[in-house]
C-alpha cells in the first residue's frame, strides 16, 4: 500500500535520501532503521506530503502523492518527530480539530476521538491543556490524532520515544495489532523493537538501504545472532566520516 | 469547509488566551483617547468623524495590526505544528484564508466595539452616517492590509519578534508615506514623480476617500489587490520553504 519508487532529496549539496525504492503491503509493519541523519525522517516526509522530493515518488494506496496530494493525504496517518501540537487547545480539543480538518464531523468525530483517545490511553488527561502534558503524554497525544481516521497506511516517525518503559510496550503491541489491517511505516533506534513489532526491517544508511529483510533473516544476517552487530558493521559510524 | 475549521480553531485561539483582548482594550482606549483629547471630539463639528475619529485609525493600527498577525505563521513553524498541516488534506491556500479571517474577525470586533462613538455624535447632533459606515469600512480594509503584510512576513520567519518588528516596519513606511506633511517635505527635495511613486504606495488617498463617504472602485481594488497579493506571497513562500 505504500509504494517508494527512487525517492531523492537533495538539500543544496548534500542528498539526505538516495535514490529509495521500498514498499509496504498490507498487513506488514515495516521497522525503518538507521543512525542519525540518515534520512528516515526526511523520507516519511517525503512520502506524507510535507516536503517534496527531488525526484521519485511515492504512492499511497495507488494514489500519488505528487500527482493528488489531497487523496493521497486522507489515507495516511502521520505522526512526526517532534510530535508537534497546539498548545493553546486542550487533548480533546485538539483531536476534536484534527478530526474536523479531515472532514469527520458531528457525533462521527466525537466517536472517533472517544476511541482514539481510549487507544492512546488518555483518558486521565482529556481535559487537560496541552502546554501543560508531560512529554510522554504529548508524544501519545499526537499519536492519537494519526489514528482518528483510521488511515490504510500509519507513517509513525519514532512512536515510542519518550514513553516510559510500560508504554513502550503498549505502543509496540498497538502497532501489532493496527498492523494486521494496515500497511505501517515506523522508524525506530530501539533494535529490540524490530522483533517486537515488525514484520520486516530496513536499515538505511546515508540515504540508502543497506539491509532488506524479516527479522529472522536480519538476525541471520548478522552471523553473531544480534542485531546491534549488525546495524554497527553496516551503518557508518561518525568517527569514521569524519576521519 | 477546512477553512471553516481553521478560522474557528485560530479565533478559539485568540479569545482563549489574552490576545484578543489585550489588543481590543488597548485599541478601544487609544482610539477613543485620542478622539477625545488631540482629536477635539467636543468641539469641532465633524459631521462624518474624518478628522476627529478616523484619523488616528492607520497610525493605531500599524502598531497593533502585526501584533494580532504576527503568529499566524511563525508560531506554526516554531512549534513544528506545521507539519500537521502540511500533511492533512487540506490546501495552504484554505490554511491561508481561515488563519487571515480570523485575525481579521479580531478587528472586526475591536472595530465594532467603537460604537459609543457613533452613539454619541447622532445623540449630539445631526451626522452624516453614511460617510461614518464607509469610514468604517475604509478603516477596515487599513487593517486587513497590514494584516496580509503581517501574515506574509510571519510566513519567511520563525520567530514572533522578528516579524512584529519587519511587519510594524513596513507598515509605518505605508502611513507615513501617503501623509501630508511628509509628501510636501518630500516635495521639497525630490521630484514630483518620485513623489507621487511614494504616495502611491501610502494608505492615506484611499483611506480619505473613504473617509469622505466616496465609494470609488479604485479605492476597493487597491486595498483588495494588495491583500490578495500578500496572500498569495504567503502561499508561495511557505511552499518555497518546504523544497
Ligand atoms: N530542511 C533541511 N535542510 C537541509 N538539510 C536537511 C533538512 N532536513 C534534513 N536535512 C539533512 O538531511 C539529513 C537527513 O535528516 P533526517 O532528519 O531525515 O535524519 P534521520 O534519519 O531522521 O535522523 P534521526 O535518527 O536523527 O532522526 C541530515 O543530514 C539533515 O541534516
Ligand atoms: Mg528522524
Amino acid at each position: 500500500m505504500i509504494e517508494v519508487e527512487s525517492l531523492t532529496k537533495q538539500f543544496g549539496s548534500k542528498r539526505a535520501v538516495d535514490n529509495l525504492s521500498f514498499t509496504v503491503k498490507k498487513g506488514e509493519v515495516l521497522g525503518f532503521l538507521g543512525p542519525n541523519g540518515a534520512g528516515k525522517s526526511t523520507t516519511m516526509r517525503m512520502i506524507t506530503g510535507f516536503i517534496p522530493p527531488t525526484s521519485g515518488d511515492a504512492k499511497v494506496c495507488g494514489i500519488s502523492i505528487i500527482d493528488d496530494p489531497t487523496a493521497a493525504k486522507t489515507r495516511i496517518g502521520y505522526l512526526p518527530e517532534s510530535a508537534p501540537l497546539y498548545n493553546d487547545m486542550t487533548v480533546t480539543g485538539f483531536l476534536r480539530f484534527c478530526a474536523e480538518v479531515r472532514g469527520i464531523r458531528g457525533s462521527a468525530r466525537n466517536e472517533a476521538v472517544e476511541k482514539a483517545i481510549e487507544t492512546c490511553f488518555l483518558t486521565g488527561v482529556a481535559k487537560q491543556s496541552i502546554d501543560t502534558l508531560s512529554k510522554g503524554y504529548r508524544h501519545r497525544t499526537c499519536l492519537a490524532q494519526s489514528l482518528l481516521h483510521d488511515p490504510d497506511v500509519l507513517i509513525l516517525d519514532e512512536p515510542t520515544d519518550g514513553l516510559d518503559p510500560n508504554q513502550k510496550h503498549e505502543v509496540r503491541q498497538l502497532i501489532k495489532r493496527l498492523g494486521e489491517k494496515k500497511a505501517i511505516l515506523f522508524s525506530t533506534h530501539i533494535l529490540e523493537e524490530v522483533e517486537a513489532a515488525c514484520t520486516r526491517a530496513v536499515i538505511v544508511d546515508r540515504g540508502r538501504i543497506v539491509a532488506d529483510g524479516t527479522p529472522a533473516q536480519l538476525l541471520e544476517q548478522s552471523g553473531t545472532g544480534s542485531l546491534t552487530d549488525l546495524f554497527r558493521r553496516l551503518t557508518t559510524r561518525d568517527t569514521e566520516a569524519a576521519a | 469547509m477546512t477553512s471553516a475549521t481553521i478560522y474557528k480553531r485560530e479565533l478559539s485561539s485568540y479569545f482563549s488566551q489574552p490576545t484578543a483582548y489585550a489588543i481590543m482594550v488597548i485599541f478601544l482606549a487609544l482610539s477613543m483617547g485620542l478622539t477625545f483629547s488631540f482629536g477635539n471630539f467636543m468641539r469641532v463639528g465633524d459631521a462624518s468623524l474624518e478628522w476627529t475619529f478616523f484619523f488616528w485609525h492607520p497610525w493605531i493600527y500599524m502598531l497593533l495590526a502585526p501584533a494580532v498577525g504576527m503568529k499566524l505563521w511563525a508560531d506554526e513553524q516554531r512549534t513544528g505544528t506545521i507539519e500537521l498541516l502540511g500533511t492533512f488534506p487540506l490546501s495552504t491556500w484554505s490554511a491561508i484564508i481561515g488563519k487571515f479571517l480570523a485575525a481579521a474577525t479580531v478587528w472586526l470586533a475591536a472595530l465594532l466595539l467603537t460604537f459609543p462613538i457613533v452613539a454619541t455624535v447622532n445623540y449630539l447632533g445631526d451626522p452624516d452616517n453614511g460617510a461614518i459606515f464607509s469610514g468604517y469600512i475604509g478603516s477596515f480594509l487599513v487593517c486587513c492590509t497590514f494584516l496580509a503584510i503581517t501574515m506574509l512576513v510571519s510566513a519567511c520567519t520563525r520567530d514572533q519578534v522578528v516579524c512584529l518588528i519587519v511587519s510594524v516596519a513596513i507598515c509605518v513606511t505605508m502611513v507615513l508615506c501617503g501623509y501630508d506633511d511628509f509628501t510636501r517635505e518630500l516635495g521639497k527635495a525630490a521630484s514630483p514623480t518620485i513623489v507621487e511613486a511614494v504616495t502611491s504606495i501610502g494608505v492615506w488617498e484611499h483611506f480619505r476617500s473613504l473617509n469622505r463617504g466616496l465609494f470609488r472602485l479604485q479605492d476597493f481594488v487597491w486595498f483588495g489587490s494588495f491583500i490578495v497579493v500578500c496572500l498569495l506571497g504567503t502561499s508561495a513562500i511557505l511552499s518555497a520553504k518546504r523544497a
